[in-house]
This record gives C-alpha cells, sequence and structure tokens, in this order.
C-alpha cells in the first residue's frame, strides 16, 4: 500500500520533472507540458497510471483552490468592488448565453430538452485552472482581457452552485419537490440558505479577527513550518467547511482570501501557499490528461471531434460578441474568447452529478469528458495561437503603448526590506516626503508595534524570491536592503541582484567584509550601519576639543573622503585572500590617514585652503601705487 | 539703548589675525549679540526662521567679515539669499527690517591706498560695498559707512591690533548708545577713520 503511493507519487513527479521543463522550453508553456505528461502515463500510453485518476483527481482539485485563494489575496475588496461590472454583467450573459446556446445545439442534434439543457450549462463552464495559470504564465492576468477573463471565470464558479441545484429538477425520474435539491444533506431550501450566509459571514470573521492573533502568535514561536501548517489549516479548513455547507471550496477560499488581502501577513501567506499549489495544480493537471479516454475517442472520432469544435468555436464566438458589447477593446475581445473557449473543470463535476441524478446516460456522459478533457487539452495551443498569430495583428501600436491598470495594488516605487532601527529612520525620511513604501520585516513584534503607529508593515522573510515578487519589485524604482542579518541581507541581495537586475539597491552593511561583498554582488551603494554615527560622533568631538564647528566638519568629510578611497582598494587586497597585505596595507593606511589629517589640522600646518589663507601673502614686498594687481591682495 | 545684532562670518578664524581681537573687544558688551554663522552653520544650512527672529530681536544689524574678494564669506551671501525673504524683509508686507541701522565691519589686507581710483583696487571699500548699501535700502534699513580695518597683514604689533579693537568698541558702544551722528555716518567711506568725526 504504502509502497503503492510511492510509485504512484514518483511516476507523477517524474512526468512533471521531464514533461514541464521540456515544455517550456519549446516555447510551449508549462501547463500544456503538464497535461502531455499526464497523457503519456496515462492508461492509453505506458499505463502506469489507471483507474485511479478519478481519486488523484479529487485530491488536486485542491490545487484549484489554492490558486483561488491566492487570487483571492491580490484582490482587495475595493478592488474586487471595481470588478462587479465584469464580474455579473459579463459573466452572468456569458453563462447564459452560452448555456442556451449550448442547450440548443443539443436539441438540434436530437438530445431531450431537459439533458440539452444540463449540457449547455455544463458547456458554459471554462477551466479556472488551465485559464488562471496559462495567463499568469504569459503575464496577462493583468490586461484588460486577462481581467475580463478572471471576472467571468468568478462568476462561473458563482453560478456552479444555482447549477447544482437545477440539476436535480431536470432528472428523468422528476416529480420529486424542489426540497431535493438539498436531498444529500436533508435540509429544506431555507436552512440551507441560512447555512450559507452563515458560512460565508464565518469566513470573513476568521479572516478580520482570528488570523491576526493566531498569526503573531505563531510568529512568537520563530518557526516556518507551523506558519505554513496554519496557513494550509486555514485553507483546508475553509474549503471544508464551504463544502459541508454545499458551497464551491473554491469560491469559499477565494473569499478567504478577499478579506485576508488586507491584512499584514498576505504576503507571507501568498509565499507559504504558493509551492503547495504549484504542486496541486500541477497534478491536477496531470490527472486531466491521464483521463482522456483515448478508447473511446477511437471508437468515435468524429463524435468527439464534431462536439470539441462546435463548442470551442461557439464559445469563442459568443465570447467574442461580448466582449464588444461590454465594451472590451480588441485585443482584449481576442483574448477572452481565445482564453475562455474550452470547457472546465467543474464540468466533470458536473457531469458525473448529472449522471448520478439520471439527467443522462453514462455512455453520453463519457462521450462529453472525454470532449471536455480534450478541449482542456486545447487551451495551452490556443494561448500560443493567441499570443503568436492573434495578439500581434490585433493590437494597435497605440493601445499596447498604454500602461494597463494594475489589480495588485500595493506597487511602490520603493521597498524597504528590514524596518529595524536602520531601515525605520530611512522610511520615515521618505515617508515624511510622501513616498509610498512597501515594508518587509520578519520580526513579528517589529511589524505589530509599528502596525500600531498606522504604519503598515508585511511580515515576511524578504530572502525569498516570490515574496520579492509579491512585493513588487518588478515595478518598483528603489530597494533598501536595511536588515541586520548578514547571511540574510547577502541572500537578498543576491537575489534582488539575479531577478531584478534593474532595480537599485541602497544596502545596509555590517562591517568591511561584508561591504565588500555586497559590493562584489553589484550593489552600487553600499552603507556600514554604524559609519553614520561614528562619523558624527567623530565631528562632535573635534568640536568639544575646541575645534570650530565649520572646521570639525570640514576636516572629518576630507578623512572621509580619504577612508571611503581606502575602503575600495582595501577590497581587491581583501578578495585577493592575502592577510598579510591586507593588514599592512590597513595599517599604512590610517598612517596615511593621520598624515593627511596633521596637514589639514590648522594649528600644525596649513597647506589647504589657502585660498582663506593670508600667511603666504605677508611675504610678498608691501604693496604700493606700483605693483600689479595681479600680485595685490584685497 | 539700541540692541545690536553682530553677524560675524569667517570660516577660518583659527587663522585670523585681527578678527578675533575685534570679536573679543565686543563680546562682553551689554545688549550687544555676536551671531557667529560658521559656527552655527557648519555646514551653511541656514535656520532661516531663527535668523528672522534674531533679526526682529535687534535694531542694529552689524556684518563683521574679512573682506574676501572684494566681498564677503560664503555663508553671509548664502545668509542674505535665505533669510531676507520677500514679504519679510522687502516687497509686499516685508517691513521687518524697516527703520533698522546697519553696517559692514571689515578687515581687508590692502593698504586704504589700494582702495582708491588711483589705487591698485580701483575703487573705494564704499563703492566695493555699494550691493550691501542698496539692499539695506530695499529693506527700507538705514546704510552707515563701513568700519574698516586696513593691511591687516601688517598688523604685527600688539598695540596696532589694540588699537583697532578698541575703535571698534567705541564705535559699536556709541551706536548702541545712540551718541553717533547718523547723517554724518551714513556719509563716511569708513567710520574707523572717521571715528572722531561721527561719534559725539
Amino acid at each position: 500500500m504504502t509502497n503503492d503511493i510511492l510509485a504512484q507519487a514518483l511516476v507523477y513527479l517524474v512526468a512533471a520533472v521531464v514533461f514541464v521543463p521540456l515544455s517550456k522550453r519549446l516555447g510551449l508553456g508549462a501547463v500544456l507540458g503538464y497535461l502531455i505528461g499526464g497523457v503519456t502515463i496515462g492508461p492509453f500510453v505506458l499505463g502506469f497510471v489507471g483507474g485511479e485518476g478519478h481519486h488523484v483527481m479529487r485530491f488536486a482539485e485542491f490545487g484549484v483552490v489554492m490558486m483561488l485563494f491566492i487570487v483571492g489575496l491580490e484582490l482587495r475588496p475595493s478592488l474586487l468592488w471595481q470588478l462587479r461590472r465584469p464580474i455579473f454583467g459579463l459573466g452572468g450573459a456569458q453563462v447564459l448565453v452560452t448555456a442556451l446556446a449550448g442547450a440548443g445545439a443539443a436539441i438540434g442534434v436530437g438530445v431531450a430538452t431537459k439533458p440539452a439543457l444540463a449540457i449547455g450549462m455544463t458547456f458554459a463552464m471554462s477551466s479556472t485552472a488551465i485559464v488562471l495559470a496559462s495567463l499568469t504564465e504569459r503575464n496577462m492576468m493583468k490586461t484588460n482581457g486577462g481581467q475580463s477573463a478572471f471576472s467571468v471565470l468568478l462568476f462561473q464558479d458563482i453560478s456552479v452552485i444555482p447549477i447544482l441545484a437545477i440539476f436535480p429538477l431536470l432528472g428523468v425520474v422528476a416529480g420529486q419537490e424542489i426540497t431535493d435539491v438539498t436531498a444529500e444533506s436533508g435540509r429544506p431550501g431555507w436552512l440551507s440558505a441560512l447555512f450559507v450566509i452563515g458560512a460565508v459571514l464565518l469566513v470573513i470573521f476568521i479572516g478580520r479577527v482570528l488570523v491576526r492573533p493566531l498569526f503573531r502568535f505563531l510568529a512568537g514561536a520563530q518557526l516556518r513550518e507551523s506558519f505554513t501548517a496554519a496557513a494550509l489549516m486555514i485553507v483546508v479548513g475553509i474549503a471544508f467547511l464551504m463544502e459541508s455547507v454545499g458551497l464551491s471550496p473554491a469560491l469559499g477560499t477565494f473569499l478567504a482570501g478577499v478579506v485576508l488581502a488586507d491584512s499584514e501577513y498576505r504576503h507571507e501567506l501568498e509565499t507559504d501557499i504558493e509551492p503547495f499549489k504549484g504542486l496541486l495544480l500541477g497534478l491536477f493537471f496531470i490527472s486531466v490528461g491521464a483521463q482522456i479516454d483515448f478508447g473511446l475517442v477511437g471508437s468515435e472520432p468524429l463524435a468527439i471531434a464534431g462536439i470539441v469544435l462546435a463548442t470551442m468555436l461557439g464559445k469563442l464566438v459568443i465570447l467574442h460578441v461580448l466582449g464588444r458589447l461590454f465594451g472590451l477593446d480588441r485585443p482584449a475581445r481576442w483574448m477572452l474568447a481565445f482564453a475562455l473557449a474550452q470547457i472546465g473543470e467543474f464540468s466533470f463535476v458536473l457531469l458525473s452529478f448529472a449522471t448520478q441524478e439520471r439527467i443522462f446516460d453514462p455512455a453520453l456522459a463519457n462521450l462529453l469528458t472525454a470532449a471536455v478533457a480534450i478541449s482542456m487539452v486545447l487551451t495551452p495551443p490556443m494561448f500560443i495561437v493567441l499570443e503568436r498569430f492573434v495578439l500581434p495583428r490585433v493590437t494597435d501600436d497605440e493601445a499596447d503603448k498604454r500602461p494597463q491598470d494594475d489589480i495588485v495594488a500595493a506597487e511602490t516605487p520603493v521597498v524597504i526590506a528590514g524596518y529595524g532601527r536602520f531601515g525605520q529612520m530611512v522610511g520615515r525620511i521618505l515617508r515624511a516626503n510622501g513616498i509610498p513604501l512597501t515594508i518587509l520585516d520578519l520580526d513579528p513584534e517589529m511589524v505589530d508595534i509599528v502596525g500600531r503607529l498606522g504604519i503598515k508593515v508585511y511580515y515576511g522573510d524578504a530572502s525569498r524570491v516570490d515574496l520579492l515578487h509579491a512585493a513588487g519589485c518588478a515595478q518598483a524604482r528603489l530597494f533598501v536592503l536595511a536588515v541586520d542579518d548578514k547571511e540574510q541581507a547577502t541572500q537578498i541581495a543576491r537575489n534582488v541582484r539575479e531577478h531584478f537586475p534593474k532595480l537599485e539597491i541602497l544596502a545596509r552593511c555590517r562591517d568591511r567584509p561584508h561591504y565588500w561583498e555586497l559590493r562584489s554582488l553589484g550593489v552600487k551603494r553600499v552603507f556600514r550601519e554604524t559609519f553614520g554615527s561614528a562619523y558624527e560622533t567623530g565631528i562632535a568631538a573635534l568640536q568639544s576639543l575646541g575645534y570650530r564647528a565649520h572646521t570639525a566638519l570640514r576636516l572629518a568629510r576630507k578623512w572621509r573622503d580619504h577612508e571611503e578611497h581606502v575602503l575600495e582598494e582595501l577590497g581587491e587586497v581583501w578578495g585577493s585572500g592575502d592577510r598579510d597585505s591586507y593588514f599592512a596595507r590597513t595599517r599604512n593606511a590610517m598612517d596615511e590617514a593621520e598624515r593627511l589629517m596633521r596637514q589639514e589640522d590648522p594649528k600644525v600646518f596649513v597647506e589647504r585652503d589657502a585660498g582663506w589663507d593670508n600667511e603666504s601673502l605677508r611675504a610678498d614686498p608691501e604693496p604700493t601705487e606700483a605693483v600689479d594687481a595681479a600680485d595685490a591682495p584685497f | 539703548m539700541r540692541r545690536i545684532l553682530i553677524q560675524f562670518a569667517h570660516p577660518v578664524l583659527e587663522r585670523s589675525r585681527v578678527n578675533r581681537h575685534l570679536v573679543e573687544a565686543v563680546r562682553e558688551l551689554p545688549n550687544v549679540t555676536i551671531n557667529d554663522l560658521y559656527e552655527r552653520y557648519p555646514d551653511l544650512s541656514i535656520d532661516v526662521a531663527y535668523e528672522q527672529q534674531l533679526l526682529d530681536d535687534h535694531d542694529v544689524i552689524v556684518f563683521q567679515h574679512p573682506f574676501y574678494w572684494y566681498s564677503c564669506p560664503a555663508i553671509l551671501k548664502e545668509w542674505q539669499d535665505l533669510v531676507l525673504e520677500h514679504g519679510w524683509a522687502y516687497g509686499k508686507g516685508g517691513d521687518h527690517l524697516r527703520g533698522k541701522i546697519t553696517f559692514n565691519a571689515i578687515t581687508a589686507g590692502g593698504p586704504k591706498s589700494a582702495y582708491h581710483r588711483a589705487g591698485y583696487n580701483r575703487f573705494t571699500t564704499r563703492e566695493l560695498l555699494s550691493p550691501w548699501d542698496q539692499t539695506a535700502h530695499l529693506c527700507g534699513m538705514r546704510y552707515l559707512g563701513p568700519f574698516v580695518v586696513h593691511g591687516t597683514l601688517r598688523i604685527a604689533k600688539h598695540d596696532d591690533m589694540h588699537a583697532a579693537s578698541a575703535a571698534y568698541r567705541k564705535l559699536i558702544e556709541a551706536v548702541r548708545d545712540d551718541r553717533v551722528d547718523l547723517d554724518r555716518a551714513g556719509d563716511s567711506d569708513d567710520l574707523h577713520h572717521d571715528l572722531s568725526k561721527v561719534v559725539a
């Protein structure tokens, strides 16, 4: 048994590891890689996996749930409100029109009215998983078309609930009452509605009230895993809650994500869930590929091809027309139509439910299931066609140059990593000048204290690349690296340099070796963390000893210039690894500085600032009327 | 008794030969405030509100400085540019300096004879100070002739230094105590030279 699970896991992982990078390298995208991998290990090619595909799929569907949670995290309630028109208008129109058209077509080919309606509603769904993954993969998520597609998908997710409620009414063994809608739970309809409202309120309550103290408590323990566990617990718990009241788990976690989008733990949650989402979603795509019943496809090729082609073409046309009606520009219309032309994973659920309700016979359901799977597999190629051939033709240069509206709100010109004594000072100066900041810190107490001052600090480990992405490093103009931990700072600098090479970094460093290390990573400006205050203390010390304030400042500046020059020079010696010559050069440099200062010291020797000095003039002959103005003093 | 503010500017007082003696001569006088600009603003960033308050609190403003390049050290120019704001020092509503008395107290390396049309400096000190004269005029102030210590390079003898300091002290006290003929002082080319003529 255990061996079996391990073998299964190995097969799936190998498929992912082999096919995904291959597919990406060929420019086909990761999603298609997973799907091809699934087909390959499936019963009709290699036969490594077989009948249990359904169970794996059930498990893998959780990837979709997690994806919607993360999508929700990036959508603040205010942004969601802004999307209400595309969601309910465009989304509602798409589901209604596609369902009716699908039903009409089914009746046209001789299906009875009730099953035809069920088919129409099933085929109105698109694949949230494949579409969102493909949009994200191609950086299309934030474009007009991407946002519209997302809005429609969101409405589809919502509409699954009433569709599931309508299905029993379409069964051949009809004649039962409406209470049958929720027959499996044995609750009357009004009570179900109350349960649903209660569950939604509970999700909001959990997100608003419980999560923050929970995470603060966990953060105090300083254990990474407990954070990850808590994040998973929230997602799984909400999915469970939603399912038990008959709501879509994906919708529930999406809602939870939206509620948590304002939380300071947003980036952290996103970072924790992301790898699970990625893996499970991959598993999901693989199982979609593995599920395609090629036996059936082989026996009824024309029927299936007809269904797939007719459906995708029909959906494409409907989406394009609706996009036009709802005022989308040309590229957005085409993107919407190409993205959502497939039939989605919810259809698997709806089809099995429909079979269960005896709306149509299993043979038809199998045929339709195969068509759904094939249309999903065709989606990544559709995206390739869209990207390579369609978009270049329909995009006006002008529209292309116009910056797209952003779905993510927190994109600031400055990202500060580390908001302790150092970062706060930098941040306060910037804030005082009205510059918006995205602040990351790993100390929960600091997040809390600064939060109480009304400053939003995101809790999270800035050395993780995904968190840097989430913080908006791709758009930021400046990255202030102010964490106190040496190794961590170096790691962050390395990641920022590697993944955002254009982003300017101002870095705090601990000591000289750290200074050179950061410099060698390509950080142009590095500041020794205690240099500023020590420098000021030095100036104050000179003043205390009776130096004029202006003189003390000038002397200290001279010394600093020398110091900084030597620091760069010593870096090369340090880098060579020769410690003897390093220390020799350092001693030498100190002597140099002292000699320089003695020259500068006005009480000992006057050479510099001769412009202010009139000693040299004393040696001149007494100026007379005859003396030329050239060597005469004022 | 008039209140006197001495706006003192010398970037390297350590090397000063004359100015530090002049400052010492008036430092302890009642009703005299010395504002050591380079000491207060080592990086030349002037606190405008503070400076304007100082001006408000005094009746006589003396600018004491070496006559670098026929003018003043950099900080005094910065001070003028920032503190003498439109609407405060001049222009509409700019009446804070109106009626105050002002003059320069300068030290110059060249002898008095050099500051003459026929001398190698070609202009009198008073002529070279005409921007200060006009600035005062625009702000509604009464501009007196400069107090000049000439030939600072040659002042080696303690007695000479002492004489210059005493004269400066005498002038400051007389202005403070209203014992100066302001009309004559306004016409003077050099209050140091004309001291006996302008002080009653």
